[in-house]
């Protein structure tokens, strides 16, 4: 399988009052073609920023980051981004576009015909569980937040791109929702055969979603495993991530006694 | 009302709109990208809108007065009169531009990057459409302001509404001054009408 994004040595800081903050250090990582990567860590781990270097939302401060083999240096950031997918948890769906406005954007700035956009657009929304003659005309003040992120996913699928980035798209939805969203996103995933990266602090989200799983503490990688390697982990902050299963278990076995 | 007070009150309206509509136009020629560039330059806001507070803090009346020994923009005139509206409007179009588009949501102008929107894109097809209605509300304030302070322009021979209420108040004559005053406030109350009818049609964000 080929790589399609290399961390190689990433380091990234901030500047902040007292001096640099070192945000992520020495981080190397490779995502091979139609894998999900799931970065799992606390908040503060540094998973966000490890993600929006991908886009060059964010430049490295050492190392680098190769996309399809190139450097995300070398890249006009323009045509990158519209290579790559994406979508955060606040969705930043524009308020002012209706629902088809926001999922034809990146289509629309690459020059598709209206025709194909608006085939694009309803294929997309009966993908997503939006019917598209119910949602298409929509504003995003006038959807439910599932209904939010669900578009979210669509406009980041849009213009069909080969990789996906994913900031905690579900992590502002209600439990059973979020469950919804995330068998959607499986089933995405099997039709499009996408290379995904996949932040969040779920660790059932994480072993759920994952070809792999790299977990992040403070800026460091501190394991990278299949999801079955990570039941298994026996390091600190794995075994800290996994008692939050066993949590669930004995509320589990709590009900039922 | 006599024939010659009807003529004269004609004549000065228009010349009253045309002070307010020339100072309003430049000051949001000015204002508007002044704005949109500050946006972007965070180290630099503090100063100009600094330098517009200052502005906006000074007597209308004086600053009229200061206007005249200045050479190629001062002297008698309505062009002077002209200058110093222009200074009074350039403060709330220039911070309701800052404040509309630094007021968008982070995460819907970091999409917008993030989907491959070009500077530009970004600008005309997210910033500005969501701003519209903040610089909007921006140009309103400030051209009711103006259609008041413009009244002043008359005590530097700039023409306008504040020749009558001048003359009223030199000749201690009530109508006279009334003849100024109530027309510059209808005006002034139409603007704000119509501005604000205008701002209840874009759409809601």
């Amino acid at each position: 399988m080929s790589a399609i994004v290399e961390f190689s040595r990433v380091g990234y800081a901030v500047e902040r009052e007292g001096g640099p903050v070192t945000v992520l250090r020495d981080f190397s990582l490779t995502v091979s073609a139609g894998e999900t990567l799931v970065l799992l860590g606390r908040s503060g781990s540094g998973k966000t920023t490890a993600l929006k270097l991908v886009n060059r939302l964010l430049i490295p401060s050492s190392g680098e980051i190769l996309v399809e083999g190139r450097s995300t240096a070398a890249w006009d950031p323009i045509r990158l981004r519209r290579r790559i997918g994406y979508a955060i948890q606040e969705t930043g769906l524009f308020p002012h576009f209706t629902v088809a406005q926001n999922i034809g954007l990146v289509p629309r700035l690459e020059g598709w015909d209206a025709e194909r956009i608006r085939a694009r657009i309803d294929e997309l929304l009966d993908r997503v569980g939006l019917p598209p003659a119910e949602f298409a005309g929509r504003y995003p003040r006038e959807l439910s937040g599932g209904q939010r992120q669900r578009v979210g996913v669509a406009r980041a699928l849009a213009a069909d791109p080969p990789l996906l980035l994913f900031d905690e798209p579900f992590g502002a939805l209600d439990p059973v929702t979020r469950v919804e969203l995330q068998r959607q996103f499986l089933a995405l995933r099997r039709s499009f055969q996408k290379t995904a990266i996949f932040v969040t602090h779920d660790v059932r989200e994480a072993l759920l979603l994952a070809t792999r799983i790299g977990l992040l503490r403070n800026g460091h990688l501190e394991m990278l495993a299949t999801p079955s390697e990570f039941v298994n982990a026996e390091g600190e902050e794995a075994r800290a991530f996994l008692a939050c299963l066993d949590w669930k278990m004995e509320t589990d076995g709590f009900r039922s006694a | 009302m006599d024939s010659g007070l009807r003529s004269e009150l004609i004549a000065l309206t228009l010349q009253h709109l045309k002070l307010v509509g020339i100072a309003l136009l430049i000051a949001a020629v000015i204002s508007i990208p002044v704005g949109i560039l500050l946006t972007r330059q965070a180290p630099l806001r503090r100063w100009v809108i600094g330098f517009a507070n200052i502005l906006q803090t000074i007597p209308s009346l004086a600053l009229f007065g200061f206007l005249i020994p200045v050479p190629i923009i001062g002297g008698i005139g309505p062009r002077t009169a002209i200058v110093a509206l222009i200074l009074y409007a350039l403060l709330p179009i220039l911070r309701n531009t800052l404040v509309g588009i630094l007021g968008i949501d982070p995460a819907v102008r970091e999409s917008a990057v993030a989907m491959g929107m070009t500077g530009r894109q970004v600008l005309w097809q997210v910033e500005l459409p969501l701003a519209a209605r903040t610089i909007l509300a921006g140009l309103r304030i400030a051209t009711v302001t103006t259609i008041g302070t413009a009244t002043i322009a008359a005590a530097i021979g700039g023409g306008g509404l504040g020749v009558f209420i001048f003359r009223g108040i030199s000749s201690v004559d009530t109508t006279q001054i009334l003849a100024g005053a109530i027309p510059a406030a209808l005006i002034a109350l139409a603007a704000d009408e119509g501005m604000g009818w205008i701002e209840r049609k874009l759409p809601p964000v």
